[in-house]
């Protein structure tokens, strides 16, 4: 049977943006209120703009490390009492450090939203950074390392791996879960200069989501951050450097993998400056490897069983408009003993090439984009996934619009844009990381 | 940036104190209800029941549909791989379309759509664009009616399922599971949550067509619409495209589970384990019980929550584990308390001996006040938070219509946990959590942790 195409295009985003509010505070923090009415939950989330780009050289993983330390209590609020506040209110909490930011979040009954505002306000304004804290955390961080790269195969495949391969800067390059070493010298007098130099209102968004009264938590965001003192806002570096000007090849041995892997790396076009050529890269991530008919699956995996596993994605950490720009564009692909990286490699270029010169079927388009639109509103129907969606938009980007705008902006990806990104995948200039399975010698 | 020189930037200690100094946590507001949504609730004439909720916020419908999927012919041990098999071949082809175009007809929706089965249930979920709504329908009633299980595809799923059965069968949490399961259940059908692999091979097409037959029928069966619905637009889609699945007889309920008694734990032994899996379980009530209430938040109070004795004593007094849990798992007769943790070998003693321990406490010292009102905070806020998306709401709804509730249940369990007193918590917690209701099994290395076992007592040792 043939199925009428009823969803050509997803349907316009309501426009939630008509009810929503920005305000800067006296201190420079910037706030974004956007009010859901349809269900008595709430969420608050800090944006604080500084990444693991921005952690000093010596002090790899840093970022991340003040980020645990953020959650051991602040003037007001002894050791663990964060944790059994927002539990004991019903609610949850988390944060998370990328590239270029670090944020901080609780969801909660709509009840306690002065309760998850005066939380986050406490430790923006005085986190209790002490020496006992930070040996513990250290601790902490380097499970959570052992835990996600060094006792599992693949661990940092290809995050942690494949960026020194493809960038020659130190914020590019580094390993942003950090090296031991550098985790271990940190000291008290890092934490507190890194703190006061990047933790300043005025280089923070606070994100208020659901159901409240816009002037009722305009008033509340006032009474429990007004009064951080305004502290001088860094100047926000580049991290530009040049494209590759060939391909730049390592290998590592992965004592845990059962079976080799490559990577390829590319660069993405700067989203601030070419956001329709950076979009139509995320579409062709997709129409490679996204579900049964994809083309490097069905090529790869289905066809001539070279790989057992493949994976194409723009954004270093697999989401799209996550960092700004040098960002990167990733084939990943697992695959037997008895098959050479290079026919892998050879296989993702002819498909490349043939993508490039013809371009998608418009029909293999459409029903790329519209799982997208759809993938999108299901994740975006989670208030904290909103919130997060929102607040980095704001942060990274300048705008949370554009996180509403994404399946429209996906849907709206030409068959041509899609080869011109395909065309721009160059093989004479990206890396091409190898994984070898086997004991490290 | 330049970097500010020590002299003139704060210190750490500088940084965690203000002139105003430590400020006053504000109060919790009071929490405002939860609306009542736009909700259809009928049964069609195939016997098949349809709950169609309104719920706008992104433009997208949620489906899932639930089967009960035990009775007659259960009983035989091959029942469990024939229904694993069915589970995940069911969607590679239809009298209508081949595996490739049923995911092309749901992709051109935005959509998906996966089947599982446990031995209580086949269940479908899945979701499109809300406009999709029409094909997503259109896909179900095809795959239901006429799923053709075509040998090709049969043969490449038994491969694969009988490979993921191996690499499952050695993880040490499926061993616990599955022995707990034959200790406190015997040879009952709810046990076998995994079949065998040798039962696996030995399934073919005709067992599956056979099986869909007699088994994937409406009577019986609930139909869950969620999102950005019209109700009884909905309910009249779902019964005009599903008028094909008419199969007769009735979806078969699970037998009813052998009651559960106090009794020696069972030691497995695991040679050369790192790390041990203590597994306790004792009789429960259903939701519909007046007790619950009080049970559910008596179990918060010992071990249902990050913030509760329990993980506070293993986790972090003891730092025997990174995890430790108590929960109420459903039948659709009742339900059962399950305690667990894993622990490294060397304190498996240990770590049973703190888990009686509290079991003990919670019977005979009740929860204090602040731990009550924590629970309950914690209770109904989590219950909130997983029904604030279309997805939450459509599995709790065919969760819940599994074992005859509905929408209202959920709406007014608040006001039910609100009204528990500290009496009732305490007579709950006497009735349910005593350690001499309890069985289970404990899964660890005899060689490094039996001796110290059989000192604790309790517990039969091989």
């Amino acid at each position: 049977m043939s199925t009428a195409p009823t969803s050509t295009a997803p349907a316009a985003p309501r426009s939630p943006g008509a009810e929503r509010q920005r305000l800067t505070l006296g201190n420079g923090l910037r706030v974004l209120l956007a009010p859901d009415r349809t269900n008595p939950v709430v969420g608050v989330a800090v944006h604080v703009d500084v990444g693991f780009r921005s952690e000093p050289e010596g002090r790899t993983g840093f970022a991340h490390l003040f980020e645990h330390l953020m959650f051991q209590g602040s003037e007001s609020l002894e050791k663990l009492a964060h944790f059994r506040h927002v539990q004991g209110s019903g609610g949850v909490f988390n944060g998370s450090t990328h590239q270029d930011y670090t944020d901080y979040f609780q969801i909660l009954p709509a009840g306690a939203l002065e309760r998850g505002l005066f939380l986050e306000a406490d430790r923006l304004r005085a986190p209790k950074l002490t020496a006992e804290n930070l040996a513990n955390q250290i601790d902490v961080v380097k499970e959570e390392i052992r835990l996600n790269v060094l006792n599992r195969p693949y661990g940092g495949f290809p995050w942690i791996l494949l960026p020194p391969v493809l960038y020659s800067t130190y914020p590019n390059a580094h390993n942003g879960y950090g090296d031991f070493r550098d985790l271990e010298t940190s000291t008290l007098d890092d934490a507190a200069a890194f703190f006061d130099a990047y933790y300043a209102p005025g280089n923070a968004v606070l994100t208020v989501v659901g159901d409240f009264d816009p002037d009722d938590a305009a008033a509340l965001v006032e009474r429990h951050f007004g009064d951080i003192p305004a502290r001088p806002v860094p100047a926000r570096p580049s991290f530009g450097e040049p494209v590759p000007d060939g391909e730049r090849y390592e290998s590592v041995v992965d004592p845990h993998a059962p079976l080799p892997a490559l990577a390829l790396g590319y660069r993405l076009p700067d989203p601030a400056a070419d956001l329709r050529g950076y979009l139509a890269h995320a579409v062709l991530g997709s129409l490679l490897t996204d579900g049964e008919a994809a083309r490097l699956t069905q090529r790869l995996v289905y066809g001539d069983g070279l790989v057992t596993d493949v994976s194409a994605a723009a954004g270093l950490m697999g989401a799209p408009l996550d960092a700004r720009d040098p960002d990167t564009f990733t084939v990943t692909a697992v695959h037997p003993d008895s098959v050479d990286p290079r026919q892998v490699v050879d296989a993702v270029d002819a498909e490349l090439a043939l993508l490039a010169e013809k371009g998608p079927e418009p029909e293999e388009l459409r029903r790329v984009t519209a799982r997208w639109a759809s993938a999108l509103y299901r994740e975006h129907d989670r208030l904290m996934n909103r919130m997060l969606a929102l607040g980095s938009a704001e942060l990274v980007h300048g705008r949370a619009e554009l996180s509403d705008e994404l399946p429209a902006e996906i849907a709206a990806v030409t068959p041509e844009a899609v080869a011109e990104a395909a065309a721009a995948l160059r093989p004479d200039s990206r890396a091409l990381l190898v994984l070898t399975p086997g004991a490290q010698a | 940036m330049t970097a500010p020189t020590t002299a003139d930037r704060r210190s750490a200690e500088e940084i965690g104190r203000t002139e105003a100094g430590p400020r006053e946590l504000p109060p919790l507001r009071p929490q405002p209800e939860v609306p009542a949504p736009d909700e259809a609730d009928t049964v069609l004439t195939t016997g098949l029941r349809v709950i169609a909720v309104r719920r706008p916020g992104v433009p997208m419908v949620e489906v899932r549909l639930r089967i009960p999927f035990s009775g007659e012919g259960s009983e035989d041990p091959r029942y469990a791989a024939v229904a694993e098999v069915l589970a995940s071949t069911v969607l590679s082809g239809t009298t209508r379309r081949s595996r490739v175009s049923l995911d092309d007809d749901l992709a051109g929706v935005g959509g998906e759509m996966g089947f599982s089965v446990d031995p209580e249930r086949l269940a479908a979920a899945g979701h499109a664009l809300a406009d999709g709504l029409p094909t997503l329908l259109d896909v179900l009633a095809d795959v239901l009616a006429g799923a053709t299980y075509p040998a090709d595809e049969v043969t490449r799923e038994r491969e694969r399922l009988a490979e993921r059965i191996q690499v499952a069968s050695a993880q040490p949490s499926v061993i616990a599971r599955r022995a707990l399961q034959r200790h406190r259940y015997g040879d009952h059908p709810v046990t076998r949550e995994m079949p065998e692999v040798d039962d696996v091979a030995s399934v073919t097409p005709d067992d599956l067509l056979a099986t869909h037959r007699r088994k994937v029928v409406p009577r019986g069966s609930v139909l869950v619409l969620v999102g950005d619905i019209d109700p009884t637009t909905a309910v009249a889609a779902a019964e005009a495209a599903l008028a094909s699945w008419d199969a007769p007889g009735e979806a078969g309920l699970l037998p009813s589970l052998p009651a559960l008694h106090g009794s020696e734990l069972l030691l497995v032994d695991r040679p050369g384990a790192v790390q041990s899996q203590l597994r306790l379980s004792a009789a429960a009530v259903a939701r519909t019980d007046p007790r619950y209430p009080a049970l559910q938040l008596a179990n918060l109070a010992f071990g249902g929550y990050f913030s509760s004795r329990l993980v506070e004593n293993l986790r972090e007094d003891k730092g025997y584990t990174y995890h430790a849990s108590s929960s109420l798992e459903f039948d659709p007769y009742g339900a059962a308390l399950l305690v667990e943790t894993d622990c490294a070998s060397e304190v498996t003693a240990p770590a049973l001996l703190e888990m009686r321990y509290e079991l003990g406490r919670a019977a005979v010292v009740p929860p204090s006040e602040s731990e009550l009102e924590s629970a309950r905070r914690y209770a109904v806020g989590s219950l909130l938070i997983s029904l604030n998306t279309q997805a939450g709401l459509a599995s709790t709804l065919a969760g819940l219509a599994g074992v005859g509730l509905d929408s209202g249940w959920v709406r007014e369990h608040p006001r039910r946990l609100e009204a528990v007193t500290p009496d009732e918590v305490a007579a709950a917690a006497v009735e349910f959590l005593a350690p001499s209701r309890f069985t289970g099994v404990v899964v660890a290395d005899a060689a490094r942790s039996a001796e110290s076992l059989r000192a604790l007592g309790g517990i039969r040792v091989p």
